[in-house]
């Protein structure tokens, strides 16, 4: 029987084949002229079929009559293009967005596989409810009606404040900007997104250094470097469309490509220098490098006596870092950082990298201002091929960031203060009024509210805090729960809501780890089926038009919101100013977002960049020629008029304003005097540093009162922005960049030992803060938290990071059947050393448990990538949890195909002290074999 | 006539999967077969590198010397491709390709071997060109629309280089030249530091 089988078949293809007839070692064209020849010499009919190849053969276009739509990758900060081919009003494929100026065709794998999230099987397809524990697909009008009737019974018994809305880095700006609005409308601060958790440090700790908290060049401007300095960043996961500028300036310039970090990462291996670090001690081992310049004479003596301010100050700090110092803290050979410091000395301009690594720790904020204040006394400010270049991670977590989905701050970081209330209702048209009667009480609108890391405290009540009520029902619209520590605390909370709705186009964690009845899940459709503009890491703001329709029964974000906003009652208010929709909150939101220079991107300008991808020079990002001649790719913020070009590199002052130069700003008033030394310090520039054509040839102060009772920063008419630059000054004024941060805990950035050592000998010298009450209305542990005796049970250090296939939560990523299989499972990297010790071999499954009682059961790989005292975990997987699954408690066929523990569950207890961000990187834990 | 090839500059190549997914992803290869893949050697380690590696569309092809029924083809531009309704799926090619190319869907017990699928060059098939079946059989047809193939054209370092071998060189050429003298050189390592 068998027998007989495989005759048949082998016998079939061969017929199939007609190999006696062709000739298949000749091209197709070829194949196609000779067989007319042949056919002609043996008289052989031409068949209908042949002539029909022939004429499919000079058809140029596989799908004839298709439209090419130009937006942006929904993955990472990079930007990249993406050109969609549509047929029919379907995205067929993807093409090659070859003319984009930053990522010039390229893509990593979640990009290549963008259009995934369009045609995924996985995408929720209506609006579901759970009903006795089942999903049940309601109507959106049903979905409406009984989120808006709850949260309105919720707001008369509890107030407003019994709402958490975690919004998004993952919308457009519009978007993101009507998070923090509807927030603010609904009358409570208890909004935040992802930057919390992502890089709050680094804009407090930048920002409170020179002005703005962002990335100060751009990827592209990063091929000018000399070196490059990478702490706390893995971009070749991370980032990988930008590692063609990294890799050009490696290539090209000869730039040594330093690499700062506990694991010898993907980037590592492309780097000339690695230097393996203790996680936790950056601040450690900057100081150093900043002391080791300084007492061999290479730092930058005119830079620093004309730009900075508090100099004096950090030096004496800074000299307890001595090298041996710094090799028993962070375990970097002495030598190491004697070397590593002349490597940077002697090819600037060099580049400071980060991410992650020097932001999610307990004294993140003093990192991030080390590795600013490491930029400033080599004089790479303000240079093209310098800066600091703080990778950020969503595609939008930028502009999320800069229309504050946080909850310290309305849009554009004017704060809480009721001058900031003031500002943004007369942008809004509504009655300052009526705003402080949405909330509870008046304070209650300058106090900060709930943070994404900590929100769940304010479900639970376990600690002290200080809100005028606790958490009853949260929104989490596009945000996924397991990108939280502690995870297994957030879990719980999840339950305890008395309503939870998720607006995502995939089923996140929270859908399948809540077994409650009054979850609603709202399916949003992707960014690629609406559109709005995006702010990549480089401060450029690019357009995502609409690829196609919202698919299924998804609704696009704008519509989610005016439905809930119309059944929550305050459409007209909030709806006021736009009719049309995204491009009218585009010009609201910029005519309100003055201190960043969000004013001078109008739709219409920032279209026209899509449209000439081409005419701007990778090199410098302007365009030569053409309709945007002069300006700069995006018109990277501040872009202080509709004239204004942009700015590519913050406080060049080789540049005039107008042209796109900047000092550094002038935030911290005009004179200080420290406390350490009682030293008295004028805070503006010196004499001689100006931006070409200014009438003032020296330090300025900010502008006020061109219009009496205004400033630049509220006056709406924005005729004070357009008389500073008439006369050549920044509106901001021209100050020093500060080393000292008076209103910081450490005034100049100190090693303190995380919260949970690995080596408790050094808690003595550098001890963490007294506790803090209230932050961000939640007691926060530091002092009582760290104990000396905690590392002899928890010996090992846990670290967590990504990897390229995955984003985020991974909701998204997951649920691509592509990136699913490139990386499939969770693991932990465990040292081979480290394995044998304890008795782990290759593809054993072992238990990692946190201090606090958590465990996970992943799969060992056993790899040199970490040391024998570190273990890394990737923080993108969910949906199992000691070996149980959650796959039937997501709804019907939509679990994602990769699930995993999640890594979150047990990394460990500490936030920062100044923004309240989880340290996920320098925890410690106990690894066991299952 | 041009002749179509590949090059992975190692230098440039970070491992982040964006060819072996344009691929899939423009062609709807199934999971589990990949006409392209990422090799990492000595990952973890100073010295480990990344490497692109798919069918090479070899000058003198062993795949096409050992396949007992000629299902195995190569045009006048060097690109080969394999005729899936020739193909018996006994899997010689692969025993032959110093490459590992040739790709079986993948099955239950023992296996379920069926046509063989490999790197097509983004030319499609022997079938009608841009025709359903031709699609459906071996992906897109990029070569007949005049576009590169979707791996290099969406390389995220330009580490893969794909196209006529005479221009393929010379922007490689040009790359090495421009690394200049100095430790980042190719071979510079090998030929000084005996490493």
């Amino acid at each position: 029987m068998a027998r007989s089988k495989i005759r048949k078949s082998s016998g079939a293809s061969v017929v199939s084949g007609q190999r006696v007839t062709l000739n298949p070692k000749l091209a197709r064209r070829s194949f196609l002229k000779l067989s007319a020849a042949t056919a002609a010499l043996t008289g052989a009919a031409m068949t209908t079929k042949l002539t029909g190849k022939a004429v499919a053969a000079e058809k140029k276009e596989a799908y004839i009559g298709s439209k090419k739509v130009r937006t942006i990758c929904t993955y990472c900060s990079v930007g990249c293009g993406i050109e969609a081919e549509v047929h029919n009003g379907v995205w067929v494929r993807q093409e090659i967005a070859q003319d984009h100026p930053v990522s010039l065709g390229g893509h990593c794998c979640k990009g290549a596989g963008a259009i995934d999230m369009v045609v995924s099987e996985k995408r929720l397809k209506t609006p579901m409810k759970r009903v006795n524990g089942k999903w049940t697909s309601i109507s959106w009008d049903t979905a409406i009606d009984e989120i808006g009737a709850k949260l309105l019974d919720l707001r008369e018994k509890d107030g407003p404040d019994s709402l958490h809305f975690n919004g998004s880095a993952k919308v457009s700006n519009e978007m993101a900007y009507l998070h923090r609005k509807f927030a603010a409308f609904w009358g409570t601060n208890n909004v935040d997104h992802q930057a919390r958790i992502c890089h709050s440090t680094t804009v407090a700790g930048v920002a409170n250094t020179w002005g703005y908290g962002a990335m100060t060049n751009s990827l592209n401007d990063i091929r000018h470097a000399k070196s490059l300095f990478f702490i706390g960043s893995n971009a070749a996961e991370a980032h990988p469309v930008g590692m063609q500028h990294i890799l050009h300036a490696k290539e090209v310039n000869n730039a040594p490509i330093i690499v700062v970090d506990p694991r010898f990462t993907k980037l590592a291996a492309k780097g000339t220098d690695y230097v393996r670090i203790r996680p936790g001690t950056d601040v450690s081992f900057v100081m150093g490098l900043i002391n080791a310049i300084i007492t061999n004479g290479w730092e930058d003596k005119e830079f620093i006596r004309t730009r900075v301010a508090g100099y004096e100050e950090m030096v004496k700090v800074a000299s307890h870092y001595t090298p041996e110092a710094v090799e028993d803290v962070t375990g970097i050979p002495a030598a190491e950082v004697t070397r590593v410091a002349h490597i940077m000395a002697n090819n600037r301009p060099s580049t400071v990298i980060w991410c992650m690594g020097g932001t999610q720790h307990s004294i993140g904020s003093s990192m991030t201002r080390a590795f600013c204040i490491l930029q400033l006394v080599l004089g790479n400010m303000g240079k093209s091929g310098g800066g600091t270049n703080i990778f950020r991670g969503h595609d939008n977590v930028q502009g999320a960031t800069d229309m504050c989905i946080l909850s310290h701050s309305l849009p554009a970081y004017y704060g809480l203060s009721d001058g900031a209330w003031k500002h943004w209702c007369r942008v809004w048209d509504v009655d300052y009024d009526w705003m402080v009667g949405r909330f509870p009480a008046k304070e209650w609108m300058n106090k900060k509210g709930f943070t994404l890391a900590r929100w769940y405290e304010g479900v639970l009540g376990e600690v002290e805090i200080e809100s005028p009520s606790p958490i009853k029902a949260m929104i989490q619209w596009g945000c996924g729960s397991n990108s939280n520590s502690q995870y297994n605390r957030v879990v719980k909370a999840l339950n305890m809501l008395e309503l939870l709705v998720i607006v995502d186009p995939f089923p996140t964690i929270a859908s399948a780890v809540t077994k409650t009845d009054n979850v609603y899940i709202l399916p949003c459709s992707s960014q690629y089926e609406t559109s709005g503009s995006v702010t990549s890491t480089s401060r450029q703001i690019q357009w995502r038009y609409k690829v196609v329709d919202p698919v299924y029964d998804s609704k696009d974000d704008y519509q989610i919101m005016e439905l809930l906003v119309k059944k929550l009652g305050f459409a007209d208010k909030f709806y006021k100013k736009i009719k049309q929709v995204p491009e009218d909150i585009t010009l609201e939101l910029g005519s309100g977002s003055l201190t960043i220079g969000y004013n001078g991107q109008t739709p219409e300008r920032i279209k026209k960049h899509m449209d000439n991808w081409h005419t701007f020079d990778i090199d410098d990002l302007q365009a030569k020629g053409g309709p945007c001649d002069g300006e700069y790719f995006g018109m990277p913020w501040p872009c202080w008029t509709t004239e204004h070009p942009g700015t590519p590199i913050l406080y060049d002052v080789s540049k005039s304003v107008a042209d796109g130069g900047l000092p550094f700003r002038n935030r911290f008033g005009l004179e200080k005097t420290y406390d350490a030394s009682g030293r008295t310090e004028n805070q503006l520039a010196a004499e001689g540093v100006y931006n070409p054509g200014s009438e003032v040839k020296g330090g300025y102060p900010e502008f006020k009162d061109v219009v009496p009772g205004t400033n630049w920063k509220t006056d709406l008419t924005q005729k004070t922005l357009k008389e500073a630059i008439a006369r050549g000054m920044a509106p901001f004024g021209n100050a020093r960049a500060r080393c000292v941060v008076w209103n910081f805990p450490d005034q100049v950035p100190i090693h303190r030992e995380p919260l949970h050592t690995p080596r408790p000998d050094l808690i003595p010298k550098y001890p963490t803060y007294e506790d803090k009450p209230n932050h961000y209305r939640v007691h926060t542990r530091y002092k009582s938290e760290q104990s000396p005796d905690l590392a002899k049970e928890y010996p090992y250090v846990i670290t967590t990071g990504r990897v390229v296939e995955h984003m985020g939560g991974g909701a998204e990523t997951r649920s691509n059947k592509y990136l699913a299989e490139l990386q499939p499972e969770m693991y932990v990297e465990i040292n081979p050393r480290l394995a044998n010790n304890i008795g782990i071999r290759k593809g054993d499954m072992v238990i990692i448990e946190s201090p606090e009682g958590a465990k996970i059961k992943v799969k060992a790989k056993i790899t040199k990538r970490v040391d024998d005292k570190t273990i890394f975990l990737p923080f993108h997987f969910a949906g199992t949890l000691m070996g149980e699954s959650y796959e039937k408690d997501y709804p019907d066929g939509s679990a994602p195909y990769a699930l995993g523990d999640p890594a979150n569950t047990v990394t460990n207890y500490g936030y920062d002290i100044v923004t309240q961000m989880q340290a996920t990187k320098d925890g410690l834990c106990k690894v066991t074999r299952a | 006539m041009a002749r179509m090839k590949f090059l992975c500059d190692v230098e440039r190549c970070i491992d982040c999967g964006g060819c072996v997914v344009a691929c899939k992803e423009g062609h709807h290869v199934p999971v589990g077969v990949n006409r392209r893949r990422v090799i990492t050697l000595k990952e973890g380690e100073p010295g480990e590198k990344s490497i692109s590696v798919s069918c090479m569309h070899c000058a003198d092809a062993p795949c096409i010397a050992v396949c007992p029924v000629d299902a195995i083809y190569q045009r006048a531009d060097g690109i080969v491709l394999v005729s899936k309704k020739t193909c018996i799926g006994c899997g010689y090619c692969f025993m032959a390709c110093p490459f590992g190319a040739p790709q079986f869907p993948s099955g239950n017990v023992f296996g379920r071997r069926g046509a063989m699928d490999k790197c097509t060059f983004c030319a499609g098939g022997p079938e009608e060109t841009f025709s359903k079946e031709e699609k459906n059989l071996y992906g897109q047809n990029r070569i007949a629309e005049g576009k590169p193939p979707l791996c290099a054209g969406m390389c995220a370092t330009k580490a893969l280089l794909a196209g006529d071998a005479d221009v393929v060189a010379d922007v490689y050429r040009e790359r090495v030249f421009q690394r200049g003298s100095g430790v980042n050189a190719w071979g510079w390592n090998k030929a000084y530091k005996k490493k």
